[in-house]
């Protein structure tokens, strides 16, 4: 018996409407840990976790780590920069010499998509991605959806928009795929140079004006424009970008219905989002944070169940009273 | 089984000398629900219902790499400041005594209570730990081949304890599936066979 999630956590795309539920499910008491003034319990104590990061990230490193922690893993963090891999080694390389050393988990980060699940297919140890390339962010799906959770209740029905650059956001592709498959009706909102050409195959409602989009949707994700990813002339300038997409309190005002926003961070204020709205009543943002450590440590917990080895010696072993 | 909670509520009441500072805190599952009862009944008495408290002892268990799938976690939930408090810890079943280890563990890192205490519906002795129960519903000497549930109806529609052979899905149902226990169909013989007892 391996875990309920299999061994690794590469995408949200591939996963059951009742894993996805699992993980939100579990999430839920690994809340109230973090609240507690020792926000430690010791469920993966003598377990090795090492968060492999090629591309630079603050907020995703961070709320892992924590979540290891919290759960009393030993944790070690590789960087890009100022490792081996800047010597040129390999990916492979670089993660078999990490098992050598008795590694339990891997975290990984990595600029190109499919980057975790070639990793997986190539290691024993568990592989969660951190975010791969333009593909998928699965932890960053999920926390979106508890966050959503958390407000609505039910995400059935639910009409949620993706806005702005679709094109090379992994965040947005986590969502489309988690919020599909918990019954969440998906837009999308941006240029159509931000959009992805096949953007009609993931059965999402397109719109070309921001105000429509917010005429229709519940909630806002707001994603970040990616200027680092955009080596070509994608929008006009930055200020057309605030003025045409922006998520602004005018824009808020002039709908008859309240509209909760999202953001994945980090946040451009004053492009795709203003100050007033990123710190306005109906932002989570901040939400989302909190609840990406219980998500982060819930999906450690539930795959640090699948052991193949040890669930078969666990058969033997009589559960009920204890 | 009411009977039998009264009398343990008056014995906690007793062994505290009033419920100052007392605090019940209830192991999911099922240990709530008892929690639950044993506070009612005791402001019955004295007016005024202790603090309760819930605790899911899962991730304090010392056989989490071993038990296969992962367990369920409920929802844990202690009310305010434990240290210095009187705390009584509240469970239907003690057997090896492992879970009340966990949950010993699990307080310790919410504060200081002055004093902590055991009580339990059923104690079926088996203990693989140096720990007894302050104050005990009912004991019974089961075999290591027998299982004991306790129902309660908040959960399992009514009150009751049962004793099955422990290869006997018989009682799982509305059980969370918190352990993986061997799933065998039971036969007719060792349905029979699970009697019931009235606590």
């Amino acid at each position: 018996m391996t875990s309920p999630l299999g061994k690794d956590l590469l995408a949200l795309e591939p996963l059951t409407p009742e894993q996805i539920g699992l993980i939100l499910d579990t999430a839920e008491p690994f809340k109230e840990i973090s609240e507690r003034a020792i926000k430690k319990v010791p469920t993966l104590r003598g377990s090795t976790i090492v968060n492999l990061f090629f591309e630079p990230s603050t907020r995703t490193r961070v709320s892992f780590e924590f979540a290891e922690k919290r759960l009393s893993a030993d944790t070690v963090n590789v960087a890009a920069s100022g490792s081996s891999v800047s010597k040129g080694e390999t990916l492979v390389d670089t993660a078999r010499n990490l098992e050598a050393m008795r590694i339990d988990m891997v975290v990984m980060r990595h600029g190109a998509s499919g980057a975790a699940q070639f990793l997986a297919e190539r290691i024993e140890s568990n592989v969660i991605n951190a975010g791969d390339g333009t593909h998928e962010h699965p932890t960053q799906g999920l926390l979106d959806l508890l966050t959503l959770r958390d407000h609505f209740g039910d995400l059935r029905g639910l009409r949620v928009c993706i806005v702005g650059d679709v094109l090379h956001s992994r965040v947005a592709r986590s969502n489309i795929w988690g919020l599909q498959k918990m019954g969440a009706e998906v837009a999308v909102c941006g240029p159509r140079s931000l959009l992805p050409n096949a953007i009609a195959e993931f059965g999402v409602t397109v719109f070309d004006r921001v105000e429509a989009a917010m005429e229709w949707a519940q909630a806002l994700n707001v994603l970040r424009l990616q200027l680092e990813r955009m080596t070509a002339g994608y929008i006009p300038s930055l200020r057309e970008y605030n003025r045409v997409f922006g998520v602004t309190r005018e824009r808020l005002e002039r709908i008859d219905h309240d509209v909760l926003i999202l953001h994945p961070g980090p946040m451009n204020r004053g492009v795709e989002i203003d100050s007033d709205v990123a710190d306005g009543p109906h932002s989570v943002i901040l939400n989302q944070v909190t609840n990406g450590v219980a998500i982060r440590m819930a999906v450690l917990y539930l795959l640090a169940g699948g052991r193949p080895e040890l669930a078969e010696t666990a058969k033997s072993t009589p559960g009920g009273e204890r | 089984m009411d009977r039998t909670l009264r009398r343990m509520a008056d014995e906690i009441v007793e062994l505290h000398d009033g419920i100052t500072d007392l605090v019940l805190v209830g192991i999911q599952r099922r240990g709530v629900q008892l929690a639950d009862r044993i506070a009612q009944l005791i402001a019955e008495r004295e007016g005024e219902a202790p603090r309760r408290g819930a605790l899911d002892i899962t991730l304090y268990r010392d056989d989490l790499q071993t038990v296969g799938p992962r367990p369920v976690v409920g929802p844990t939930d202690i009310p305010g400041d434990i240290d210095g408090a009187r705390v009584v810890i509240v469970d239907d079943v003690l057997y090896t005594g492992r879970t009340v280890r966990a949950a010993l563990d699990e307080l310790a890192d919410f504060g200081r209570p002055a004093r902590i205490g055991l009580a339990v519906l059923i104690d079926r002795g088996g203990r693989e730990l140096p720990i007894h129960a302050d104050v005990v519903g009912k004991r019974v000497e089961l075999r290591t081949d027998q299982r004991v549930d306790v129902l309660v109806a908040e959960l399992d529609g009514r009150d009751a304890v049962v004793v099955v052979p422990k290869t006997s899905p018989a009682s799982d149902a509305g059980r969370a599936a918190a352990t993986s226990r061997p799933k065998k169909p039971a036969s007719s013989a060792s349905r029979r066979a699970a009697g019931e007892e009235s606590a």
